[in-house]
């Protein structure tokens, strides 16, 4: 996605900020508890200056319901876990020039994935009386594994901010900022205390990439890794420390697991002690 | 040399009210998240009487003693850096007019003055350093001139340090050798007060002390020997300069760097560690914008971007970069090593590497299978 490009689907006057067509903007909802799109929602009167600046075309928690209009951003909430889910995936890339991922979910399959990890098959066995009604695919998955992601906002939920930086950096015709530092350097920024230090319990701040204000260790509480994995990581000697202060090897490997199950980075690190399964 | 005066403690609340009623916003220790943190003070029963805390290589727990003592304690994780030199700050905005015209305008608050009280020899050491480097460098820093302008000191000699403290081998404590206001040396039953400049003579002149009798002076400065004489890790001492920049290649680095974590808590809780990263906050009409600036590490793929190129993609690189310059290039830019021995990327470490250890091995020719 070179600047050009964004230019190109983003062409405003810089000097009235006002386009020559309002880009049009869908917000879509796959497997997922909706919590994300609240960060539209929860926007308040900035809710209005969006409205002002794009079209909202799509957006079906909100109103709007329009699959088909072509858009210049396509928002995605949610993971890939049905049949017809990895067929919309594919009319909702075909029809958008920029999309964006938001969430735990839609970025890495989130918290359904734990399934991944069960033989999902036996569970609807033993709830359903009549499974084969069910569509349900065996794995859950990410949006990136089923079509090419411009950019992926990471959170569980993400939040108000996140969006409008993007949004607005695409308006500008820019590529939104990433930052892959670690949840540590905004927590230090607030001026909180180390919980990893002076409380003893499994923070995985040192391991999670920022964006959330560091929001858990603010009010006292060790990071569960919502915003995925930072940059340069090294789970093996956070593990190692989660092991010195009590937890079991399988505590360890469940805290990692959480919220991204589904990613490589943070999987358990190979090793006797923590063996998959 | 002046005699320092007697202050009981139970007047210690008069110091305080003093320092209100001068204009300050009085700023000290307190016991909250589980540490000794420094936060607005109403009231000497607000200092963490009877706290010590007992600490290691990344973990530090509070004990609560029956001691009337409120300086006990061995240092938080923050002092005086966050109080000059902002974890994040506001520095100029950027404003369009509905002609296009932008308009510039810096971002100026004039901070209103601050005690701060406790101040311990390594962080007036780490505030020196701090100076010559917003201040007296090429390009002074308004910002933190602002704020340091209107900062009062009053230094407390250290008597308990940590066990990941090291100041006694920098030569920058437990002892507090200048650039306060006001020094204090906690005693059982009260203080020993000395002025360090024009604005401490006038404070301690207000608060009109007998003067110290000898024997409260020798316990005092016993206790202050014991600080330094307990401490049990130290830094080799000089410019170590060649010889970590001769050790550039020691297998030592890739091993530290399998146990470091890369985020950053060693140079935030630094007190010389001076880093900042900048950057622009847009409300979403587009028409104005902000530009901030906020700490940031050598620890982060950002400190060593140019240019489409991350310079030290690997912790190894980002662990050294950090060693070589407080140790070592430190000296070349600044006359001396960016190390005050306090011991805090020692203790918040999350993973506990030790900068004593690691200096101590690297120092040594590798050992080659």
């Amino acid at each position: 996605m070179d600047r050009y490009f964004l230019t190109q689907i983003f062409s405003t006057c810089l000097v009235c900020g006002v386009y020559d067509m309002k880009p049009g903007v869908a917000v879509h909802k796959f497997s997922s508890c909706d919590g994300c799109q609240l960060a539209f929602l929860n926007l308040g009167e900035e809710l209005l200056e969006l409205d002002r600046l794009v079209e909202i075309v799509h957006f079906a928690e909100a109103g709007p319901f329009d699959e088909q209009t072509p858009v210049a951003i396509a928002f995605v909430e949610g993971s890939i876990s049905t049949q017809a889910d990895t067929e919309r995936i594919r009319r909702v890339r075909e029809q958008a020039d920029f999309l964006i991922t938001i969430g735990a979910c839609a970025t890495s399959g989130g918290v359904q994935a734990l399934r991944n990890l069960a033989d999902s098959g036996a569970w609807h066995a033993s709830i359903y009386p009549e499974p084969e009604y069910l569509d349900s695919l065996d794995n859950v998955t990410a949006i990136r594994e089923h079509v090419k992601v411009d950019l992926e906002l990471w959170g569980c939920p993400v939040n108000s901010r996140q969006v409008l930086a993007a949004v607005r950096a695409l308006l500008f015709g820019v590529l939104p900022e990433t930052d892959r530092d670690k949840v540590c350097m905004e927590c230090k920024r607030q001026q909180n205390v180390c919980v990893i230090v002076a409380q003893g319990v499994p923070c995985l701040g040192p391991v999670t990439r920022s964006g959330c204000g560091s929001l858990c260790p603010r009010f006292g509480r060790d990071c569960y890794g919502c915003y995925g994995p930072a940059e340069a990581l090294n789970t093996a000697s956070l593990g190692k420390r989660f092991a010195g202060l009590g937890l079991l090897p399988e505590q360890v490997v469940n805290r990692f697991r959480a919220i991204h199950s589904h990613l490589e980075e943070f999987a358990p690190p190979q090793g006797p002690d923590y063996d998959r399964e | 040399m002046e005699r320092p005066g007697f202050l009981p403690r139970q007047r210690l609340d008069d110091l305080l009210v003093l320092l209100r009623d001068s204009g300050y916003r009085v700023i000290g220790p307190q016991l909250a998240e589980g540490a000794v943190v420094y936060r607005d003070i109403g009231a000497a029963s607000d200092l963490p009487a009877g706290v010590t805390v007992e600490s290691g290589p990344g973990s530090m727990r509070v004990i609560k003693q029956d001691s009337p003592r409120q300086f006990a304690w061995a240092n938080g994780p923050q002092a005086l850096k966050p109080r000059l030199f902002k974890p994040a700050e506001s520095l100029w905005q950027v404003q369009r007019d509905a002609q296009g015209r932008l308009s510039f305008a810096r971002c100026d608050e004039t901070p209103q003055a601050v005690a701060v009280i406790g101040v311990r020899a390594c962080d007036l050491a780490a505030l020196r350093i701090h100076d010559q480097h917003f201040l007296e460098s090429e390009y002074r820093d308004p910002y933190y001139a602002r704020r340091r302008e209107r900062l009062l000191l009053v230094a407390v000699n250290c008597t308990d340090p940590a066990t990941t403290c090291f100041c006694a081998s920098t030569g920058d404590g437990p002892a507090a050798s200048g650039d306060y206001d006001l020094l204090l040396d906690e005693l059982e039953d009260g203080f020993l007060v000395t002025s360090g400049s024009p604005e401490g003579q006038k404070l301690s002149a207000a608060l009109a002390l007998t003067p110290a009798p000898d024997a409260r002076c020798e316990v005092a400065r016993a206790a202050v020997e014991r600080a330094a004489a307990v401490q049990t890790r130290r830094l080799p001492p000089g410019d170590l300069f060649d010889r970590l920049f001769a050790h550039r290649d020691h297998p030592r680095w890739s091993e530290v760097a399998n146990r470091c974590l890369a985020c950053g808590n060693c140079t935030q809780v630094c007190p010389t560690c001076f880093c900042s990263r900048e950057r622009d906050e847009t409300p979403l009409d587009g028409a104005s914008s902000v530009h901030q600036r906020e700490w940031d590490s050598c620890f982060t793929e950002g400190h060593s971007y140019i240019h489409g190129l991350v310079i030290r993609a690997e912790t190894r690189q980002r662990y050294r970069q950090w060693l070589t310059h407080k140790l070592g290039s430190w000296h070349r830019q600044f006359g001396r090593s960016g190390c005050v021995g306090c011991g805090r990327c020692i203790l918040w470490c999350p993973v506990g590497i030790d900068i004593t250890e690691e200096v101590h091995v690297l120092m040594q020719e590798p050992v080659h299978d």
